[in-house]
């Protein structure tokens, strides 16, 4: 399969702080790429400059054969690329059925398609069925990251960016959240997982890239980053 | 029965504030600004309906229309060249620009149309609605502006409830770049929102003035200030707070210029204003900002 997000020597800055240096990366259709690192490393600032709401100084981010680096936000959405962005970001005066109506905002292939993917939602993540007329803002912490993450899907993406999902969740929660990125995964949608927990995202990632002060310190395999003795102990809080 | 004239009289002039606020608070809701031109589309409002309805003769629903169309475009103009390049700029910068544009209306008003009072003529040729055997007599202008601002009040809540661009508004007031990653157009939503509020400054300029009929380039400051106060005692960012703040507004102005001093009216006006934020801060109806995490 091709590479379906190609990222070639981006360049960020926030005002004089130059986040992002020279980072490339890419990810192939089908995949699940997980980028690992510390806090403050430029995880999230990759991610919004892949969704738009950052805009790089330099270099390319090309996503299906586009060019998307110049692009605004709101377009790039409807390339079929989503973004479930760290804190969840859910809007909390709208209700859950509100939030998921917003996720499918761009769609244009019709009334019976957007019902089918609520469907398709409320199967996967049963506990918005049961909340859905509830406002988002009194929903769990657990409960608002499905919702985030079930109106990124309701854009029918054929990519989904995914920031921190485990953030601030118990441990039984991380791994539903896991095994439902696994499962949208398996319905043919292309993952970019950030994480800090990096043990649960190289476990299911096909490949993985460390990220350390805006630069790839390290890529490979998802299994060889797992075993390998500095990730080990930078990351996986475990013994060399 | 004198109370309650004035009483229904000062719900009126509420009313109007009230539509003035509504255009406050939804610019305040949704693009995080004070839009202090807002009063003065209200003149340039008022002056189309003057030109086309009171010297030109024209139908006066179509005058209305014509006014809406208008100060529709002069308040996506001034976003679109005034505020949207100050985006992402300090919120003083945009006061003081808004400020400015405030100015350059009312001057450029002088300028066009000489700072002599244009006398108005009401929109409204019915007859006033006499009640209790003729012991209360009410002015049509009064009644039609009650029933126009609770129809647009009511529209308005409908449109941002239960429509899906009412959604995108309230998407982009809650948290613009999410908005924008659900593929909003977020610089589209706050062109509409200014086109919503400006043409609603257009019909409360129309109304305004058939009550009390003197034009002149500054017919819309002071309204434009008292809306402003209208929308913060009910909550600014709220809908039905502004309505509420208005009609409150208009209430104790219009008793206290009956009752108390015609002087001190505006005074007891802020006065109640600082009483109300000292005990509540968001306003009457502000909404709390705590949200679950």
């Amino acid at each position: 399969m091709g590479e379906i997000l190609k990222i070639d020597n981006l360049n960020v800055y926030y005002g004089s702080i130059h986040a992002i240096k020279d980072l490339s990366l890419y990810v192939k259709e089908g995949e699940i790429v997980t980028m690992i690192g510390a806090n403050g490393a430029g995880k999230t600032t990759t991610m919004h400059a892949i969704s738009g709401l950052l805009k790089s100084q330099s270099g390319s981010i090309t996503y299906d054969g586009r060019l998307i680096s110049k692009m605004d936000a709101y377009k790039i959405v409807t390339l079929g690329l989503a973004q479930c962005p760290e804190g969840r970001r859910v809007f909390s005066g709208l209700t859950v059925q509100e939030n998921l109506e917003l996720g499918a905002y761009t769609r244009k292939d019709g009334k019976a398609a957007v019902q089918s993917d609520f469907e398709m939602v409320f199967e996967m993540l049963p506990r918005l069925k049961e909340r859905r007329n509830q406002l988002a803002g009194t929903l769990s912490g657990g409960e608002q990251q499905m919702l985030a993450m079930g109106r990124a899907l309701m854009s029918k993406p054929k990519m989904l960016l995914l920031d921190e999902p485990s953030m601030g969740l118990s441990p039984l929660l991380v791994k539903e959240i896991f095994k439902t990125i696994v499962r949208v995964n398996e319905n043919g949608v292309t993952v970019l997982l950030v994480e800090q927990n990096a043990k649960m995202a190289l476990n299911i990632a096909n490949r993985g890239y460390v990220i350390e002060t805006g630069n790839i310190t390290m890529e490979g395999k998802a299994s060889d980053l797992a075993n390998d003795s500095k990730v080990k102990q930078a990351y996986l809080g475990g013994a060399a | 029965m004198q109370f309650l004239g004035y009483l229904i009289s000062g719900i009126s002039l509420g009313s109007v504030y009230a539509l003035i606020a509504l255009g406050y608070t939804m610019v305040y809701g949704i693009a995080k600004m004070l839009n202090f031109a807002h009063g003065d589309v209200i003149m340039i409002g008022g002056y189309m309906v003057y030109f086309t309805f009171c010297s030109g003769g024209w139908n006066p629903f179509l005058a209305v229309l014509f006014a809406m169309a208008v100060c529709t475009l002069l308040g996506i103009t001034i976003e679109r060249v005034a505020y949207r390049p100050l985006r992402s700029a300090p919120s003083l910068a945009v006061l003081i620009t808004a400020i400015g544009v405030s100015f350059l209306l009312q001057n450029i008003a002088m300028l066009l149309w000489k700072s002599d009072p244009k006398s108005f003529t009401s929109i409204i040729s019915m007859e006033p609605l006499s009640l209790a055997g003729g012991k209360l007599s009410i002015p049509a202008e009064t009644i039609v502006t009650i029933l126009v601002s609770v129809l647009i009040m009511i529209a308005l809540i409908w449109f941002v409830n239960k429509t899906r661009i009412g959604h995108a508004m309230k998407a982009v007031s809650e948290d613009r770049g999410a908005a924008q990653l659900m593929g909003i157009n977020v610089n589209g939503i706050i062109s509409l929102t200014f086109a919503i509020g400006s043409a609603l400054a257009a019909v409360a300029g129309a109304l305004l003035l058939s009550s009390y009929p003197t034009l002149v380039p500054t017919t819309g400051a002071m309204p434009g200030i008292k809306a402003f106060v209208a929308a913060v005692f009910g909550g600014i960012g709220s809908i039905p707070g502004a309505f509420l703040g208005g009609v409150l507004l208009g209430v104790i102005e219009n008793l206290s210029k009956a009752y108390i001093s015609t002087q001190l009216s505006d005074a007891i006006v802020f006065l109640v204003l600082i009483i109300v934020l000292l005990v509540k801060p968001t306003g009457l109806l502000g909404k709390k900002t705590a949200v679950k995490v």
